[in-house]
This record gives structure tokens, C-alpha cells and sequence, in this order.
């Protein structure tokens, strides 16, 4: 718990220096062209930049902890609202793609680590070196390309509210959804399909063989559970990185975003909006790492056993 | 910023280390197929390598030269690969951006290791406070999202190959400093290590001598996994425009500047991606068969 605070803090004192980072004083960035010298000093008095870096960091730590992120450098709107009006749409991909993902990693997992060198095991590992050889970008173009250019099939950019169209949304979220997943799903494949390998070797499956248990409950009910180790610790991974870094997917699919807000902020030199996406998503992704480690003893009661 | 090969565009993500990937099984083969995966992969990172220092010297376009053809499609001529929206060489374009790919790939990569590995050997081999410094410092860089990380840093430091290299590299440092912690842990109990000691080897000569070049073996095979993720990583940037500036050429940059006319004009897209299929595809599998090799010798 400690380290967790610890690293909060690192996080956000290294968020907070990134603004420090910018060649050229900020100032000069926020003024419009010949500004006189007084509307220099008002802006700077605004935005504190006369303070020392540590009054600024504890004021700058105080608002955020109110929930409050800053004002957009360029659109004068609150960073928070910004975010609020985005985050679902990436939450959203990121649960789809992760869904997705195991959705189809578990049971081919399974299906190789029961039949390895089967025609099962040897398609999937064709089709996933294949998939992780091809950066998002590439799949994401290939697939548009396929599909939405040549096929007609989806539409090939452009993003519809569900509440607007849920048809037309769910047409819209397919090939992002897809191009997300692909290489979260080989991940999960050749982890479980390693681990379940593994524990198929053991004694307790040979038993429960030999008491003439159908197969597939063997796999599912006896095998599953213990070889879901890698997969959970790197599920949570998974998803705040999909969160955090549909960067590329959301700018190819022209998805409104956190991704792409990032990016739209970066050319607009909004590195306010920047800093708070950025804090986020590490928010994120520590937490969800710090959940992985108390799931743990729900999947392993021997873990249970041992820390209580 | 775990674990950062990967794949997703944010992915860097090496296949995480998590005690199964080699715990996997001895299953028996009933016939090895013999694997030309990694032979043909080696030949053409080498021909990606030695077009990327070469380039100026073999007969090729200028990759910045404006020409008057709109897009000449791909074919025997002058332009063998066809030229993109502004008539420039598309093959040419490819050879030079393999310099930046190769810069990033090779050069990020390879600082990325000597600054991971010498990290994570102190940390292993000192343990207690040097140890708890430097584990948090890598699970610092590994808070944030790679990709989100790399955008943020070279946004704000201005995008030039210098700032990039560095970037990926501040990536790469965790994978190489977990792995050289965990293998020095282990290799500081072997008796080779004891005996080194007890004759009075100071710290320094049993870190050099004796275990780095037994952490280096699993090092080694990690390379060219984060090889291909910070190739792809660098991608990504150039891909957002947030790489190497233009006119400069970059895979992911050509394949930016190619979106726009993908629908009547597929090869603008599909050649760079071609090329980056091809590079990724060739460090995993010269990735894999080092794996396989290595994991025979040293069954940690």
C-alpha cells in the first residue's frame, strides 16, 4: 500500500513536470499575436507562472484532488468536461476489444493446450504470428481496406452514438473493436494455451480422467480455473492499456475519444488537456494493476491460505 | 507501461514475463518440421540493415525528389515500386525510412539494454536499498500506458530522431531491467559465484566476470522482442505525425500520407505495411528460435 502511494506520487509529480519539459516559455503559447506586455503579465499571474515549481505542484495536486484538471489552453472549456464527455467512448472500445479478445482466446486456448499440433493449435499459431507481426495501425488499415473499401460490408471512419443509432453504432464500433483485440487475443492464446498445457500434465486431471469425467468439464472445471493465472494478471494490463492507448485505432476510425483527444491536444499545443489524459490513464493502470493482485487469492485459495 | 512490446499500436508488449510462458511443458514432438522462419528472417533484417547504411550509395531516386507523374503504380520502369502522391520513389522511400526504423530499432534498443541491464543487475546483485530505489523507479516507468507515455514525452520535447531514440529507450528499460534483476538473482546463489568471492573479487569483478555473461543469455533473446515493439512503437509515432519530421521518410509516415488516397491507390498503404509486417515478423521469429535456443541452455 505504501509503494502504491509512493508511485501515485511519483506519477504525479512526473505528470506535473511534463508541462516544465515544453521548449520555450508556456506563456507564449497562450498569448495572441501582439499581445502587449501587461496581458503577458496578467496571464502569467492567472496561471501562477511567477510561483516556485513546489507552490505550484501542491496548488496544481489541491485542484485535481477536487476534481478539478484545468482549463484547455485552447478551448477555454474545463479539462474534466472534456474527459467526462469522452471517457465512455474509449471505456467502451476497451471492454468490447477486451471482451472480444477472450471471447475467442479462451476456448481456442483451451482447444490447442488439449490438442497440441492439432488443426486447431496449427491454425491459430499461423494466424497469430501472423497477427503479431501486424502493428495496430497496419491492421486497422488492412481491415478498412478489406472491408469497409472493397467489401462495402462497414462503414470505413466515423462514429455513431448509441443513443443516436444503435445499429448503425454497433456497425460503426465492429472494425475498431477488431483491430483492438487482435493482439490482446494472441497474447491471451499463447498464455493460456502455455499454462493449460502445463496443467493438464498434472495429477489431479489424470484422476479426474480416470473417474471418467467428460472432457470438456475436465478442461473447464479442473483445468481452467488454475491456468487462468497469466491471463488475469495480464488481463488487467490489458485493459488500461486499451483504455489508455487506442491512440492510433481512435485517430484511423476517427473516434471521439480519450486517444484521440490526446492527439488533437498535442497539435494544438493544449498540453494541459495532455497532462490530465496522461495522469489518468496512469491512475488507471496502477489501480487496475493493484486489483489483479487482490484477485489473486479468489482464484487460488492456497494464496488465501497463505496471506491471511 | 508494462511490459512494453506489444502489439496494439499502444502495445509494446512483451509477452509478459509471467512464470508460465516458460514453465510451458515438455510436450513430444512426433517430427520436427524443419523452421525456416528464422534463417529467412535473418536474411531480411540483414537486407533491411544494409539498405538502411547503404542507401545513399545504391542506385536509387532521390526519396525526396518531387516528381510530375500524379502516382505511377508499381511495375517494371523507373519507379519499380511506383511513386506516391507527390511522385516521389516509393522503393526509395522505403530503403531511407529503414534508417530511421533501424535507428530505433538497433539504437533505442540497444541503450535500452545497457541502461536496463546494468539497473537491473545492481538491484539483483546488491539487493535491499539499491533494490527497493531501483524497483520503483522501473515500476514508475511502468505506470503509465507505453504508448500514452511516448506520445506525451516527444510531444512536449519537440519531435527530432534524438528526442525519439531516447524516448523508446526510457521504454525499453523496465523489460531489460526486470529480466537482469531476476536472472541475477539467481545466478548470485550458484556456487561459481561463492567461489569468486571467497578468493576476494570485489562486487564490480563478480558483476562483470562472472554473472553478466550468464544474465545475458535470456537478455539476448529479449532484444529483438523489443526490438520489433519499439520498431513498431516508432510506427505509431510517425504514423500519428508525431515522428521523425517530415519530408524525411518514415514507414509510418508513408503510410500516414498514403490514407488519404488508400481507396484508388492501395500500394501507397500496403508497401510500407508490407514492410513493417516483414521486419516485425522477422524479429519474432528470430525471437522465438533464440527463445527456443536459449531456454535449453539456461533452464531458469
Amino acid at each position: 500500500m505504501a509503494r502504491f502511494v509512493l508511485l501515485l506520487v511519483m506519477v504525479s509529480v512526473a505528470t506535473f513536470l511534463l508541462l516544465e519539459l515544453i521548449p520555450g516559455d508556456p506563456v507564449d503559447g497562450l498569448l495572441p499575436e501582439g499581445a502587449t506586455e501587461e496581458m503577458r503579465q496578467q496571464l502569467i499571474q492567472l496561471y501562477g507562472f511567477d510561483q516556485s515549481l513546489v507552490t505550484r505542484y501542491v496548488s496544481w495536486l489541491g485542484d485535481l484532488l477536487h476534481g478539478d484538471l484545468g482549463t484547455s489552453w485552447q478551448t477555454r472549456i474545463p479539462v474534466a468536461t472534456t474527459i467526462a464527455e469522452r471517457a465512455p467512448v474509449s471505456l467502451e472500445l476497451a471492454v468490447l476489444a477486451m471482451a472480444l479478445a477472450l471471447a475467442v482466446a479462451i476456448p481456442v486456448g483451451i482447444y490447442s493446450a488439449y490438442r497440441p499440433g492439432g488443426i486447431v493449435d496449427r491454425i491459430a499459431t499461423f494466424i497469430a504470428s501472423a497477427t503479431l507481426a501486424t502493428p495496430a495501425f497496419v491492421l486497422a488499415i488492412v481491415l478498412v481496406w478489406v472491408f469497409g473499401v472493397q467489401l462495402g460490408w462497414l462503414p470505413i471512419v466515423g462514429w455513431v452514438p448509441f443513443s443516436e443509432d444503435p445499429f448503425q453504432h454497433l456497425r460503426a464500433v465492429i472494425l475498431p473493436v477488431i483491430s483492438l483485440a487482435g493482439g490482446e487475443c494472441v497474447l491471451f492464446i499463447r498464455l493460456l494455451k502455455g499454462d493449460m498445457m502445463a496443467t493438464l500434465q498434472q495429477d489431479h486431471v489424470l484422476s479426474a480422467r480416470a473417474r471418467g469425467l467428460p472432457t470438456w468439464r475436465i478442461l473447464v472445471r479442473h483445468a481452467l480455473r488454475q491456468s487462468s493465472f497469466s491471463l488475469v494478471t495480464v488481463s488487467g494490463v490489458v485493459i488500461g492499456r486499451l483504455i489508455g492507448g487506442a491512440v492510433i485505432v481512435e485517430m484511423i476510425f476517427s473516434i471521439p475519444g480519450l486517444g484521440s483527444l490526446v492527439v488533437i491536444a498535442i497539435n494544438n499545443r493544449d498540453f494541459i488537456t495532455v497532462q490530465a489524459i496522461v495522469l489518468l490513464s496512469a491512475l488507471i493502470y496502477l489501480v487496475l494493476n493493484s486489483l489483479v493482485d487482490l484477485a489473486y487469492p479468489l482464484l487460488d485459495p492456497r494464496v488465501r491460505r497463505a496471506t491471511t | 507501461m508494462t511490459d512494453v512490446v506489444g502489439h496494439t499500436g499502444s502495445a509494446l508488449s512483451v509477452p509478459p514475463t509471467v512464470k508460465s510462458a516458460d514453465a510451458a511443458p515438455v510436450v513430444k514432438r512426433r517430427r520436427r518440421r524443419r523452421d525456416y522462419g528464422a534463417p529467412l528472417g535473418a536474411v531480411w533484417l540483414g537486407l533491411v540493415v544494409v539498405g538502411a547504411i547503404t542507401a545513399d550509395w545504391l542506385p536509387l531516386a532521390d526519396p525526396n525528389e518531387i516528381g510530375n507523374v500524379f502516382s505511377a503504380t508499381p511495375g517494371l520502369g523507373d519507379h519499380l515500386l511506383g511513386t506516391d502522391i507527390l511522385g516521389r520513389d516509393i522503393l526509395s522511400r522505403c530503403v531511407y525510412g529503414a534508417r530511421i526504423s533501424m535507428a530505433v530499432g538497433l539504437g533505442a534498443t540497444a541503450l535500452a539494454m545497457v541502461v536496463g541491464v546494468a539497473f537491473g543487475m545492481a538491484a539483483g546483485y546488491f539487493r535491499g536499498a539499491v533494490d527497493s530505489t531501483i524497483s520503483l523507479f522501473v515500476n514508475f516507468l511502468m505506470a503509465f500506458p507505453p504508448l500514452m507515455f511516448l506520445i506525451a514525452l516527444v510531444a512536449a520535447m519537440r519531435p527530432s530522431l534524438t528526442n525519439l531514440v531516447l524516448g523508446l529507450a526510457l521504454l525499453g528499460i523496465p523489460n531489460f531491467a526486470r529480466i537482469a534483476r531476476a536472472n541475477t538473482i539467481a545466478f548470485a546463489e550458484r556456487e561459481f559465484v561463492t567461489a569468486s568471492k571467497a578468493l576476494g573479487a570485489s562486487p564490480f569483478r563478480v558483476l562483470t566476470r562472472e554473472l553478466l555473461a550468464n544474465v545475458m543469455l535470456p537478455v539476448m533473446s529479449l532484444m529483438l522482442v523489443v526490438m520489433a515493439a519499439l520498431v513498431v512503437a516508432e510506427g505509431s509515432l510517425s504514423f500519428l505525425g508525431l515522428g521523425v519530421p517530415p519530408p524525411t521518410p518514415s514507414w509510418g509516415g508513408m503510410l500516414a500520407d498514403g490514407r488519404s488516397q488508400m481507396n484508388e491507390h492501395p500500394h501507397l498503404v500496403m508497401i510500407p505495411g508490407l514492410f513493417f509486417f516483414l521486419t516485425v515478423f522477422a524479429f519474432n521469429r528470430l525471437g522465438d528460435w533464440a527463445r527456443g535456443r536459449i531456454g535449453r541452455e539456461s533452464s531458469l
